[in-house]
């Protein structure tokens, strides 16, 4: 890597001001770290590209547990907790998956340290029949070890495995109906959760999408109540579906949480974590390039050069033993919209970036962990869902792509997938697409019979299998990216079948994606790169 | 059947049959013969299934029908039963739910398979079946014999018979025996396999469930 000049006399003035945290590339820019996959690149880009980063980490708060009390003792909408509780109650205590924060944050897990003080205040109260499920919804049951990390050893040896558990949408025993919504949405929720006299949901709001009503009526679903929303107009309709107030996605699921509040007595406990995603030897991916010291540089080149000589399997079991160090930045307690109201406003301070103007060409690394794959491979539906879903998703306003623009990404494009974690994802792959991309048309046809495939339902509930119907959600979670982009390029896809499964064009570099992309658009585009990670939302004007 | 279903195998039918003979001295023997023979089927099985059957099935020589057949309810209820798998209920349960005929297909016997298949609610079973002449088993099999790719033949058979499309078929093995019966089908699941079959469901990317 070249040798940098302090940034005051780099090059000339940018030519427009938007967030501090909109950087223009100049004649001195250094190269920029993009992820693909589970490899860093370098890439030096065309000048006049706008680099957005995301904020820097809002600073934790410094005591959590006070923070958590004053939370439960000052509910937002309903009575205090210690006020909502009597002896020989049955409390059901429902917690967000291991789907995020990714990757999974170091311990205790912010989920431990809520989970404590609620069996203590519950003990306390005289409160002995309680049950901890984790809302998996229709995503992989978490296995022993992950469970007990979440929660810590203490909680785990007293609950695990009968009172500690995963939600299982396909217990033919397991599921009750609470009615259907005016617009006809069936609303089945998990049985034991319905059944107690209070649920406390705990919850984590990585993405501004999660928390609030689908909480409940997303996490302790079943496949019928789910195909409501988990469908392709829905998502259309949604832009994007990370800003919850334009989101459709969000309105369907509003309407059967409200449902859920109807019939359920539910106490929400959200929390926002910042965006410190790396620390210590790995802090310089969150920095911005121009302002890498020398030693920064010696710790990218060792890690590029590392990774360089590692098979995938050992790159991605590298990356994932590095737990994140997050920190909590809110906690809000009580009813389900006033509390999710908050914590969406802490978030979107941690997330949103101010940028002016759409873009010809985005670009975006696509990194080596989705909320679908912790501990797993980020297979070719997973790269394609963070590309078209997430990545295009994170914007309020409109997104940072022109509409028919190019976004160029970086990754592998293995075709590799987690035979015990995605079954289902192989044949969607390999049997459905090739034959349609059409969400549609895939909806229609193959769904169900995914959804009730017998095996998958077994490697669901028995083994740890995300549900037969997944892979298709999460192609419908590309689908207003699909609507939108004109053209996807992989830049570094060691293989040509991956992507044109996929529907998108391969190159191999950056450089000749951009190439590529400019004689898609016209020679001079506006070109922006998201860098990831952490997580970085645009307001784009 | 056996190690998908169940946790039994036809050895341990067949050495309820032998525990149960008329006579303490004719059970003991019956019983150390076939405990003794133990490691001959393992080692057949590995090689070929149709091997294990054809030496297997040699033992019941000279058994009266009847006894095998009052025996099979007997051995159902006491050994057979409490053997099924937690998930092989579920399992039928679920492609019933979808609409799906239930065949069993099996080189067990049909004397000790009829009462399993009737409490699953199967609609349909294909077995091995003994010769008897005059009552008595001959310790031979009448053909079909169910092994290996004559299982394959059969469902092919069977498929064209009930005008059904195989590739809307699912089928369910533990065993590597069973490879051409799983590829004959579209929807081809391992089941509790053994390592043979689980590298080459790896290989073929077919889903591995584990019914235990």
């Amino acid at each position: 890597m070249r040798e940098r000049v302090p940034k005051i006399v780099r090059g000339p003035t940018p030519r427009r001001k938007e967030d501090d945290q909109v950087v223009y590339i100049d004649t001195n820019s250094a190269p920029r770290i993009l992820f693909s996959g589970e490899d860093l690149l370098l890439e030096d880009l065309p000048i006049g590209t706008r680099v957005v980063y995301p904020k820097p980490p809002i600073e934790g708060l410094a005591n959590p547990g006070a923070a958590i009390r004053y939370a439960l003792n000052h509910p937002l909408g309903t009575e205090p907790l210690y006020a909502q509780l009597a002896p020989g109650m049955k409390v059901t205590i429902a917690v967000d998956d291991i789907s995020m924060p990714l990757p999974p944050m170091v311990t205790p897990d912010v989920r431990q340290t809520i989970i404590e003080i609620l069996l203590e205040m519950l003990d306390a109260n005289g409160i002995d029949d309680v049950h901890i499920i984790i809302a998996t919804s229709l995503h992989r049951r978490q296995t022993k070890a992950e469970m007990k990390r979440m929660v810590g050893a203490k909680i785990f040896d007293a609950f695990y495995p009968d009172r500690y558990y995963n939600h299982d949408a396909e217990d033919p025993d397991g599921m009750v109906n609470l009615g259907v919504t005016a617009h006809n949405e069936v609303v089945n929720i998990n049985r034991r959760a319905a059944e107690s006299d209070l649920v406390i949901y705990v919850n984590i709001n990585f993405v501004p999408m999660n928390g609030g009503h689908k909480s409940m009526a997303v996490g302790l679903c079943d496949y019928q109540s789910l195909r409501a929303h988990h469908e392709p107009e829905t998502i259309r309709q949604s832009d994007s579906y990370m800003d919850p107030k334009r989101s459709m996605l969000a309105t369907k699921i509003g309407r059967m949480g409200a449902l859920v509040d109807e019939h359920m007595k539910v106490f929400h406990i959200e929390t926002a974590l910042n965006n410190r995603m790396y620390a210590g030897a790995t802090a310089f991916l969150a920095k911005n390039e121009d302002e890498f010291t020398e030693f920064d540089r010696m710790k990218f080149e060792g890690m590029r050069w590392t990774l360089s000589k590692l098979p995938p399997a050992a790159k991605r079991k590298l990356f994932q033993s590095i737990p994140a160090p997050y920190q909590m930045i809110a906690c809000h307690a009580g009813k389900t919209e006033p509390v999710h109201e908050k914590i969406v406003e802490r978030c979107f301070e941690q997330y949103a970036v101010n940028v002016r103007g759409q873009a010809d060409i985005l670009i975006c690394g696509i990194p080596f962990i989705s909320p679908y794959n912790v501990n797993s491979i980020l297979n070719p539906l997973l790269v394609q869902v963070m590309a078209l879903g997430y990545f295009h998703n994170m914007y309020r306003g409109q997104p940072v792509l022109k509409k028919g623009g190019v976004m160029i990404i970086t990754h592998p494009c293995l075709d590799e997938f987690d035979h015990n974690h995605h079954p289902s994802y192989i044949e969607f792959f390999n049997r459905l697409l090739p034959e349609t991309r059409d969400a549609m048309k895939l909806r229609h046809k193959y769904e169900e019979e995914f959804a009730h495939n017998p095996s998958y339902i077994e490697m669901y509930r028995r083994g740890n299998a995300y549900h037969g119907a997944h892979p298709f959600f999460m192609w419908y979670w590309g689908e207003n990216g699909r609507q939108h982009v004109g053209h996807v390029i992989v830049a570094g896809a060691k293989n040509a079948h991956v992507p044109a499964m996929l529907g998108w064009q391969s190159a191999e570099s950056v450089t000749e994606a951009i190439a590529m992309a400019r004689g898609i658009v016209g020679p001079s585009p506006e070109i922006t790169l998201m860098h990831h990670p952490p997580i970085v939302m645009m307001d784009v004007e | 059947m056996d190690g998908t279903l169940v946790s039994t195998n036809i050895v341990h039918a067949f050495l309820y049959n032998a525990k149960n003979q008329q006579g303490v001295l004719k059970s003991i023997v019956k019983t150390a013969a076939t405990v003794a023979s133990i490691p001959l089927f393992l080692g057949a099985d590995l090689y070929n299934r149709r091997l294990l059957n054809d030496l297997f099935f040699m033992r019941y020589k000279g058994e009266s029908e009847d006894r095998l057949r009052y025996l099979a309810d007997e051995l159902f209820e006491s050994a057979i039963r409490p053997s099924i798998f937690p998930g092989a209920y579920e399992l039928v349960e679920k492609s019933k739910e979808m609409g799906l005929r239930q065949v069993l297909v099996t080189g067990a016997l049909d004397l000790t398979v009829r009462p399993l298949a009737e409490h699953l609610g199967l609609d349909d079973y294909v077995t091995n079946r003994l010769e008897f002449v005059d009552g008595v088993a001959t310790g031979r099999l009448l053909p079909p014999v169910m092994a290996a790719a004559t299982k394959a033949s059969w469902m092919r058979t069977y498929a064209e018979r009930e005008t059904l499309s195989l590739s809307d078929c699912y089928a369910y093995s533990d065993s590597m025996s069973d490879l051409p019966m799983l590829s004959i089908v579209g929807h081809p699941t391992a089941v509790n396999p053994d390592f043979r079959l689980r590298a080459t469901a790896r290989q073929h990317d077919w889903p591995v469930l584990d019914l235990r």
